[in-house]
């Protein structure tokens, strides 16, 4: 048995291992050459291709999935009803950016034919603010009741809430708010539409014609998400979140407030979930509330675990990978595979269902841990191989 | 000596009255929020009316339609009892379920004239046959996809479990269509077998309470009496433990599905018969209905299953009637806010490892 003596693992070796195997500076320079390809991308395709809108749809899933990580990654909460913040971001911009309030005649920061419209026309960026702290005030009347709750009660209580929000949407057109005769709260399964286009600063207004700024705001926030989620990772609230993660009671007679650091969790995800639900009604220029389903809070959850919970590059692979399959890989390249390569006669979008199912399946089985699991989690996991037999060779 | 000085004491009259109201509160709120709303309805009833038969026929159609969720339920409690897994797949099992009896009656001839007895047979089988396969999916979905993952990180299970419903929903899609499909009334669900203190009794009603009774009770006498009950509540404690007693774990898990799976089988007939529409979606919806009734009562927990699922359809069915089907979802999840609240381990506590 080749039974690699600890002692020979020099610290630098070591340092190797516990980061990801490989030295940080080729990691950074990866990621340069990742973002330097994701800015210049939409430079290959023509600017309405249908391929640019996926992207865009898949970069808003990343900021979802980045959302929902911080409290099922970080902080270990298993959240279902991960949608609500979907339907609260997308709402801030049907109230705040649409002509939905008829009676209302308010234009703030923005120009152009809009100010002759009747509504409340927010510019994108308030809208952006707005959906952050009504999605953090969510997250935390959500995350109160879960406070004494345990593992998968949690899920449940996310759930219910998730539910009761998608409730309140669909019915929300019998429900009159008290500001004159046309406001209701929702538009229920019609849809607020159309939404205002996003207005920027110093920058043309945004157009459906051209989808290339809207993929550079996307990644543009996706970067901004990603530097908040990893500065808050490693912060003293980052280590509580996975102190709690780990061992709640640990953590606890350690001194880390809990019920503070887990409703910062919610709120920080709920925050980071309301941007892209903003973003996304902006785009898909309606908020109807057929969008805010259950399956929605399942199919984020499953980018999360299958990239590799905790894990921020996981994560961000789990999306793109999910995402590019459900709105690209299934419906538009494999859909004629059947006839082309069989004869048969179905379109593979009667399986489209079945097909995701049975990757989710398959990765899952493959790689239980997730597509790039995280650093922690991998030694954790590891540990347990060697607290049995094997040897470090596991590790290095 | 500073310890000779008695300490003075803290006001003590509000402070303990106010105790008193928050354990009197956190004690007795729970029963109170639950019987509230009948009690509010009754006295409405009462004045409105002189007589409580509406209030009557919501209860008496909230437990035979929540008797399908207590089967359902039954399946998602023993489950987690023993793995610990949300099985998201055991709604889309129910929903083969009743994919399978409505087919089985097509293989069978039942239609609308079989005579009785040709009718109570084919359904015996039909019951018989659908509790069987679905039992074998369930165990054959336990080996593919659960199986592989026992010591993986605890929620890689679930994703797997959220593949299979996608693929057997993908099925179900491809059997019978995409909406909705009328299935022959093979009972006569609606009519009328008697009038008691002005609540009527249909057909359907003493169907699902009459099968679901049984069931359920064999179930909870075959797993507290049996020896294999026995190691299916010594594995739900401590596997490792069981293990060292000989219990076999694996087997003891696959045996657990395969009850689960049997009892939504069973749900699955009883539903075509009592709704007789089928619907490939139909799992999906019955899935959190009973999940939810499952954590309500306690999870792991199976008279709190189907104390759950009986409370649900109570509290749907008098929704549905008083102030609209389109808020029943909403009003049944946050009843289960409210019971998770008032009691974080569910009415009548859970049976799992970590509750010990």
């Amino acid at each position: 048995m080749a039974i690699a003596n600890p002692a020979d693992r020099s610290p630098s070796t070591r340092k190797y291992s516990l980061e990801s195997g490989i030295p940080p500076i080729v990691g950074r320079l990866a990621f340069v050459a990742v973002a330097i390809f994701a800015i210049l991308l939409p430079f290959l395709f023509d600017p309405i291709s249908s391929f640019l809108s996926d992207c865009i749809i898949a970069l808003a899933f990343v900021i979802m999935a980045l959302g929902l990580n911080v409290v099922v990654g970080f902080a270990g909460l298993l959240d279902l009803g991960y949608v609500a913040f979907f339907a609260i971001g997308a709402y801030a911009v049907g109230w705040f950016a649409s002509g939905f309030f008829v009676d209302a005649n308010v234009h703030i920061g923005v120009s152009g034919f809009i100010t002759n419209l009747p509504g409340i026309h927010a510019n994108f960026l308030i809208v952006l603010v707005a959906a952050m702290i009504l999605c953090m005030i969510g997250g935390v009347i959500i995350g109160l009741p879960t406070l004494r709750l345990r593992g998968d009660y949690i899920a449940i209580v996310t759930l219910a809430f998730g539910e009761i929000i998608r409730v309140f949407a669909v019915n929300g057109d019998a429900i009159s708010l008290p500001f004159g005769e046309n406001s209701n709260l929702t538009a229920g399964v019609n849809g607020i539409t159309p939404v205002d286009q996003v207005q920027l600063p110093f920058l043309a207004p945004f157009t459906q014609l051209n989808l290339r700024p809207w993929y550079w705001l996307i990644l543009a926030l996706v970067f901004i998400t990603l530097f908040v989620v990893i500065r808050l990772r490693d912060s003293r609230l980052g280590r509580a979140w996975i102190a709690i993660r780990e061992d709640e009671v640990a953590a606890a007679s350690m001194g880390v407030p809990l019920v503070k650091t887990k409703l910062y969790a919610y709120a920080v995800g709920a925050a980071i979930g309301g941007v892209s639900g903003a973003f996304q009604a902006s785009y898909l220029n309606t908020v109807n509330a057929d969008q805010f389903k259950f399956s929605f809070s399942i199919f984020v959850l499953a980018m999360v675990i299958l990239g590799g919970l905790g894990s921020v590059w996981g994560v961000m692979v789990g999306a793109l990978v999910l995402s590019f399959i459900n709105s690209y890989l299934i419906p538009d390249v494999f859909r004629t595979v059947p006839k082309d390569l069989f004869g048969l006669d179905f379109e593979l979008t009667d399986l489209g269902f079945g097909i995701f199912g049975f990757l989710l399946l398959i990765v899952m089985v493959l790689r239980p841990e997730g597509l790039l699991p995280e650093k922690r989690r991998q030694i954790e996991l590891n540990e347990d191989i060697d607290a049995g037999e094997t040897s470090f060779e596991v590790r290095a | 000596m500073a310890t000779a000085e008695a300490p003075p004491l803290p006001a003590p009259a509000p402070a303990r009255s106010r105790n008193l109201i928050a354990g009197l509160a956190s004690k007795y709120g729970l029963y109170f929020v639950l019987i509230a709303p009948m009690v509010v309805f009754a006295v409405k009833d009462l004045s409105e009316t002189g007589n409580l038969s509406r209030l009557g026929t919501n209860i008496f159609e909230g437990l035979s339609n929540g008797s399908i969720w207590a089967l359902i339920a039954v399946g998602y409690t023993l489950v987690y009892g023993i793995i610990e897994l949300i099985n998201f797949a055991h709604g889309e099992t129910f929903m083969i379920g009743s994919f399978i009896s409505v087919g089985l009656w097509g293989t069978l001839g039942l239609t609308l004239v079989t005579g009785p007895l040709g009718l109570v047979l084919g359904l015996l089988l039909t019951l018989i046959i659908a509790m069987v396969a679905c039992g074998t999916m369930n165990v054959m979905i336990e080996k593919v996809a659960y199986r592989p993952l026992r010591s993986a990180p605890k929620l890689a299970p679930l994703i797997t479990a959220v593949g299979f419903s996608f693929i057997l929903q993908n099925v179900g899609l491809l059997w019978l269509g995409g909406s909705p499909e009328g299935v022959s009334d093979l009972l006569r669900a609606q009519q009328e077998v008697a009038t008691v203190f002005g609540v009527r009794i249909q057909r359907a009603d003493l169907l699902a309470i009459a099968v679901t009774i049984p069931l359920v009770l064999l179930m909870v006498t075959f797993i507290t009496k049996s020896r294999l009950g026995k190691a299916m509540r010594a594995t739900a404690q401590d596997p490792d433990a069981a293990r060292l007693q000989g219990i076999n774990v694996d087997t003891t898990i696959s045996l657990t599905f395969l009850l689960g799976g049997m009892l939504a089988g069973a749900a699955g007939l009883i539903y075509a018969l009592y709704q007789t529409t089928v619907w490939f979606f139909q799992g999906f919806q019955a899935g959190l209905i009973a999940f939810t009734a499952a954590v309500m009562g306690g999870i792991g927990n199976l008279k709190g299953a189907v104390l759950g699922g009986l409370i649900i359809g109570i509290v749907q069915q008098t929704t549905d009637n008083r102030i609209g089907a389109q808020w029943t979802p909403a009003v049944v999840f946050a009843y289960l806010v409210l019971v998770m609240v008032f009691k974080p381990s569910g009415l009548i506590g859970e049976e799992t490892r970590e509750a010990g």
